[in-house]
């Protein structure tokens, strides 16, 4: 009996496409080529699953005109923004996404935008670059200290909770604001706040970890800002719509927010200009999850999806 | 009348200020002066303490011409290889450090060292002042992870400790290797190697906070790197010494070590610039220490210290006792 048909969107990880090839007759995508809703369509012709990334689009229109033979998408991330669930759910055809896989190194991104704008990390490394290193002196690139301080969690899921176990171990406060408070266990001493003022007045770091959407669009905005004591640190390494990116650049031109890092954009990889011209902004391209373990892990369940739909059974994974 | 003063390296003002207020010094918030320029404010000050950091060589013959009525000296730092101890010994002065008040701060720092070297912060950093024009595949430029995986540190002491602290929070398993062990209550649950060979196989991190010495000048050479799992990381901020730096470039180029997250180097600030084009070389000018908070907290130290003395007490943090 011939495998069945498996199209692979983009390049995966090694061990992936290995697992790919060899359980399916995989389509890959050597070239890394990216996508549109047409060439799916064409190489999804005669294909049983479509394991496809967020840079993907398949939209309503998309998922409606897929062939007859497509029984399962399987997606390489948690998000599902760039899949019509609803176009998905009236074809009957399941979803499979990767939750849970990426929290660690998420969680640990976090932490080192943390660590790197509050100790100067961007600037630091562009004076070596240049070799414009004078030498140790006291008073040379004085950052603010990190362990001890209070830390604000927005967004207290997985990876809120993963960094809160990481701030502990550097003697952080840990505060966090959700839409709903933990139970002690999950909370492990972190204080809830159920409203933003009396949340964002403890946040010496105030670190961005909640889903982006319509819910928390701009939600880190100029008001919000002011309510931060003077001098704050912010990072965001969930989406880049939860900022208002004008507020925060002005915040940092004007010292209320002392350093800012940041993995997440809005209109990424066309970042707005202003952080370019900031020195207090350390700025990473998105690469929360970009572990080799993490994506691996990520390609992995996103095939176990696949396989359990093929096989008749109900995967661990299913979004609809 | 106020204690006399000279002060031979630049502070923060929040130094300067405590200095002002309680000491006669010619120049409260510092200047970066050399070893003869000291001499001479201290000639001229007729000083009975001085406030230095590596800017000052403690040589034999430095200390030998430094004016009878001097004290003290007490350098702005934990680390004193620039300081002489058997020649101060013998001339009688005094000698004090700033231990503990930056062993968090140095923890912190390199603990963003080994993050950002296991996250490929570097090459991300350089893609970004280039301007992020593309993206990445999914199986493209990855890091590795940090969580769960094994930790070694070599000298634990108050800095090793700190960072045992932190990768506790990162679920890591931690291995140390010290002159002695640790009790349980520091060791907190840590395992204890007495042999340096023993442990490096097992780290997929290595981390060094030990002091430079002559025993453990370049102790991370060629036979310690090999000794690495291929892929391991290692972290140095506390002293370029400890590495033989030949063999880490040729660890970093052949692959066999995965990155290096560097905030010192055997030659500073004329670091090997070799370093600068290694893309899995993260690297910073020594700035392990480098807060308002623990600026601060070390200059305070040095100045307790020579308060203490002049007060005719023991000084709190001598070199030797």
């Amino acid at each position: 009996m011939s495998k069945p048909v498996l199209l692979v969107t983009r390049r995966l990880p090694e061990n992936v496409e290995a697992r790919a090839s060899r359980d399916y007759d995989a389509r890959l995508n050597l070239a890394d080529t990216p996508t549109t809703p047409a060439g799916i369509l064409a190489a999804s012709v005669g294909a049983d699953a479509i394991l496809c990334c967020t840079s993907d689009r398949l939209d309503a229109a998309t998922v409606s005109a897929l062939p007859a033979s497509v029984r399962v998408i399987s997606t390489f991330s948690v998000g599902t923004d760039h899949i019509d669930l609803a176009a998905a759910k009236a074809r009957g055809i399941p979803v499979c996404n990767t939750p849970d896989v990426l929290t660690e190194a998420t969680a640990e991104l976090s932490m080192l935008l943390i660590l790197a704008a509050a100790r100067r990390a961007g600037e630091g490394e562009r004076i070596v670059r240049a070799d414009a290193w004078t030498g140790w002196a006291p008073t040379q690139l004085m950052g603010r200290q990190v362990s001890g301080k209070r830390l604000g969690i927005f967004g207290m899921g997985r990876i809120g909770q993963a960094l809160a176990r990481m701030a502990r171990g550097f003697n952080m406060q840990v505060n966090y604001r959700n839409r709903s408070r933990l139970s002690p266990e999950l909370e492990q001493g972190a204080v809830y706040h159920d409203n933003d003022a009396s949340f964002l007045a403890v946040c010496d770091v105030l670190a961005l970890n909640a889903p982006g959407g319509a819910a928390t669009m701009k939600w880190l905005n100029a008001e919000r800002i002011a309510m931060l004591p003077k001098g704050a640190v912010v990072t965001n390494a969930a989406r880049g719509t939860l900022v208002d990116d004008e507020a925060l650049i002005a915040a940092l031109r004007s010292g209320q927010v002392s350093f800012a890092g940041l993995d997440v954009f809005a209109g990424e990889p066309a970042i707005h200009p202003g952080y370019r011209e900031l020195e207090n902004a350390v700025l990473l391209p998105h690469l929360g999850s970009a572990t080799i373990e993490t994506r691996d892990a990520m390609g992995h369940l996103a095939l176990d999806g696949v396989d359990a739909v093929l096989a008749g059974r109900l995967p661990g994974n299913l979004v609809v | 009348m106020k204690p006399r003063l000279v002060v031979a390296r630049q502070m923060p003002p929040s130094v300067g200020a405590r200095i002002r207020e309680e000491f006669d010094a010619p120049f409260p918030d510092g200047m970066d002066i050399d070893a003869e320029t000291a001499l001479a404010q201290l000639e001229e000050t007729k000083a009975e303490a001085l406030m230095f950091t590596s800017n000052i060589k403690m040589t034999p013959e430095f200390v030998a011409r430094l004016p009878a009525r001097l004290k003290i000296a007490a350098t702005c730092s934990v680390g004193y290889d620039h300081v002489n101890v058997a020649a101060c010994k013998e001339r009688g002065l005094i000698v004090t450090n700033t231990p503990k008040v930056l062993d968090e701060c140095t923890a912190d720092l390199g603990f963003l060292l080994m993050l950002g070297a296991a996250r490929r912060a570097k090459e991300y950093g350089a893609i970004m002042q280039d301007g992020w024009r593309r993206g990445f595949g999914m199986g493209e430029m990855l890091g590795v992870r940090v969580w769960g995986k094994t930790l070694g540190i070599l000298g634990m002491g108050g800095i090793g400790r700190a960072f045992a602290a932190r990768a506790r929070g990162f679920g890591m398993k931690v291995l140390y290797c010290n002159r002695s062990r640790l009790p349980a209550e520091l060791e907190q649950g840590a395992t204890y190697f007495a042999s340096l060979d023993e442990m490096l196989p097992h780290c997929d991190f290595l981390t060094i906070h030990a002091p430079s010495t002559p025993e453990t000048k370049k102790i991370i050479n060629a036979k310690a790197l090999a000794l690495l799992p291929k892929g391991a990381i290692l972290v140095n901020s506390a002293r370029g010494a400890l590495v033989d730096e030949e063999a880490l470039i040729e660890a970093l180029t052949s692959g066999h070590l995965a990155a290096a997250g560097l905030d010192v180097f055997d030659n500073e600030p004329a670091y090997d610039l070799r370093f600068r084009d290694i893309p899995s070389a993260y690297i910073f000018p020594h700035m392990g220490s480098a807060t308002h908070e623990t600026r601060r907290a070390m200059g305070y130290c040095c100045l307790d210290n020579i308060q203490a003395v002049l007060a005719g007490k023991p000084p709190l943090n001598p070199l030797w006792s």
